[in-house]
């Protein structure tokens, strides 16, 4: 067990509390960097996902696992992302003002569903983000004009300042040093006023308010963060794969986005990457498990068996998700003897009316 | 085209009311609705073609066998996490769709491929006075509004059905009025399938019967939303609304407005009624 002495106020604002933080994540990062020379082509490949998965995991952490807004519209925040990179790749701007774009304008659209989430709650702003998702989706598809329609777009590799990005080194280096940045970013958000403004209003809105949070701010402001986090995962993305088109972001790379928070562990922003890691490698392990499969049995369906069970068992036994199981894993150690079963024991607890506000 | 918008509207109008059931027990909502309708289809389907049964006898071994998994439903995936926030609940239904969706292409026999119910009453046409009523669309809307008539009076005058409303209400109170909640809950899930069920079969000779069924499921959100979750009367006027728009947009409007046609009524209703139309909304005393 260790025990942190606190003789200095800076201790309290230092981002590593101890040196087994600079140790860990300094070897993680050493990993990371040196992963062009130890990762097969395919690895690496899964690494692009998997950092641009964690960009649009701490956006969606933000809003749904730090501010407790639910929003199953996230895919249309990564559309205007993706789009916004292509158009503007297209029209020959730089690079570094065609993602700024991508995440100012994901910011708008986010402002645009915001305002009306003031007045939803719970189930109805679930729903109002899913309509709004879902229009953005037929929007993509029928303004042929501007977005190519079903036919989609092409991307070129990425281009900073007249140098071409377009080796998979290059590229996982742009994607790792955006994941970073990105990570720092939501880190000092979240230990500022404006991030314990947001936990506050997640654990509860009339406390929050009564503190003298003003929700509105807030809750607009938690939507526009998060979807400009989605909207730089979003450019990212549309380069990984240099083609764009409608169908990749619907309903269920929403719902899929979402289940990276949860499977990650909600409230963490450890969380975000695990869950985006977990998502990544899930197909290769299901596309393994086909084979074992009865005879007569289609192979088609496994996939969605194997994700609905793998977030319904979590939710059940594992409501932390990943990390979560990692925390107990470490107090069990670092308490040895003395770990008890219920110290993490969700508490028993009955519904309160959505309808009373 | 009206009449077929009203008819569409009733089939939402039923997968609304399968949201509404649940929401008004238990206060969560069910987003694995389109997927048991599906399984409910899939049931029937079974019933009538492989086992060859006659159609009512069909409607009723869909609606039990869909009463069952309903209740099963509730017991193992929906206890565990009984008394946990909103959120929580639609996830895991959303994880409880996929797994439908996935078995029932996995099941040998149903796969994905698209099938059609006979129905004893497809072709036939009335004419009253110079306007020509399909007797298929006239069915669909009857036996919705007799399954809603019955609906309403269940939870007006029956004991278990003031019992689901007390559930819905607050659970601890409802507890301490010596109301059995969790067996409560179970049956109103066993109900709500029972309903999905039924809007499968009169969906069945529309959409066909296929393993994507499900998404007319997202429809009735939308209808769901626009009458106010906890409103029997309301998810009624919701899929009618949402029906008719539809219906309108797809002859007035431009191709693709006909899609969103519903989306973009929920987004309007939800800014004007944070809660739907009929939706009650009480004050929250701290």
């Amino acid at each position: 067990m260790r025990f942190i002495f606190k003789t200095d106020y800076a201790q309290d604002i230092r981002l590593a509390k101890h040196g087994g933080h600079l140790f860990w994540y300094g070897l993680l990062g050493a990993i990371l960097l040196a992963a062009p020379w130890w990762a097969s082509e395919y690895v690496m490949s899964q690494l692009h996902f998997i950092c641009i998965y964690s960009i649009v995991g701490f956006g969606l952490m933000i809003l749904t696992g730090f501010t407790g807004q639910v929003s199953l519209g996230h895919a249309a925040f990564l559309a205007v992302g993706a789009y916004t990179e292509a158009l503007m790749q297209a029209a020959g701007v730089p690079f570094a003002v065609s993602i700024s774009c991508a995440a100012i304008f994901s910011a708008a659209a986010g402002i645009i569903i915001g305002l009306p989430a003031l007045r939803l709650k719970g189930i109805y702003l679930a729903i109002a983000t899913l309509a709004f998702g879902v229009v953005v989706e037929e929007i993509i598809t029928r303004w042929t004009k501007l977005t190519g329609g079903n036919e989609g777009k092409h991307l070129k590799p990425v281009e900073i300042l007249g140098w071409k990005l377009d080796s998979d080194a290059e590229f996982y280096y742009l994607c790792l040093a955006l994941t970073v940045l990105c990570c720092l970013a939501c880190v000092n958000l979240l230990r500022s006023p404006t991030g314990r403004a947001f936990v506050a209003i997640r654990d509860s809105e009339i406390s929050a308010s009564c503190l003298g949070v003003n929700l509105a701010k807030y809750k607009t402001m938690a939507f526009a963060i998060s979807a400009a986090l989605t909207g730089v995962g979003g450019a990212l993305y549309a380069h990984k794969l240099a083609f764009i088109s409608p169908e990749q972001f619907t309903l269920f790379q929403s719902i899929e986005l979402l289940t990276i928070v949860i499977l990650g562990g909600i409230g963490f922003l450890h969380g975000a990457v695990l869950g985006a890691a977990f998502i990544i490698v899930l197909p290769q392990l299901i596309s393994i498990a086909k084979g074992w499969l009865p005879e007569g049995m289609a192979p088609s369906g496994l996939q969605a068996v194997v994700f609905g069970l793998i977030l319904i068992l979590f939710i059940i036994f594992e409501p932390l998700g990943l990390y979560g199981r990692w925390l107990k894993v470490r107090t069990y150690f670092e308490l040895f003897p003395f770990y008890r079963k219920g110290m993490f024991r969700r508490q028993k607890s009955y519904m309160k009316s959505e309808r009373l506000r | 085209m009206l009449l077929a918008g009203v008819a569409q509207g009733c089939v939402y109008a039923l997968g609304a009311l399968g949201f509404v059931l649940i929401y008004k027990a238990t206060e969560t909502v069910n987003f694995a609705q389109g997927d048991l309708m599906m399984l409910g289809g899939f049931f029937a389907l079974t019933a009538s073609v492989t086992l060859g049964w006659p159609y009512w006898a069909t409607i009723l071994f869909a609606v039990a066998a869909m009463a069952v998994v309903g209740m099963l439903a509730e017991r193992l995936i929906l206890r565990p996490v009984l008394g946990q926030p909103a959120f929580t609940v639609v996830m895991i239904t959303i994880g409880l769709g996929y797994v439908v969706r996935g078995v029932v292409t996995m099941v040998p026999g149903w796969g994905t491929e698209t099938y059609q119910i006979a129905t004893p009453f497809v072709d036939d046409v009335w004419t009253l006075g110079g306007v020509i009523l399909p007797v298929q669309q006239l069915m669909v809307i009857g036996m919705t509004a007799a399954l809603c008539a019955l609906l309403y009076f269940f939870f007006r005058f029956s004991t278990l059905g003031v019992a689901m409303q007390a559930t819905s209400q607050n659970q601890l109170a409802a507890y301490y009025m010596g109301i059995p909640v969790r067996r409560v809950n179970m049956m109103i899930w066993g109900l709500s399938a029972g309903v999905a069920a039924f809007a499968g079969i009169l969906l069945a000779p529309v959409t066909f019967v296929h393993s994507n069924m499900g998404f007319i499921g997202l429809k009735a959100f939308p209808a769901a939303v626009v009458g106010g979750f906890g409103s029997v009367p309301g998810a009624i006027v919701g899929g009618l609304i949402i029906g008719v728009v539809e219906a309108l947009a797809g002859f007035y409007l431009p191709e693709g407005f006909k899609d969103v046609a519903a989306y973009i009524v929920v987004l309007v209703v939800l800014l004007v009624w944070p809660s739907g139309i009929f939706g009650e909304t009480g004050r929250k005393k701290v």
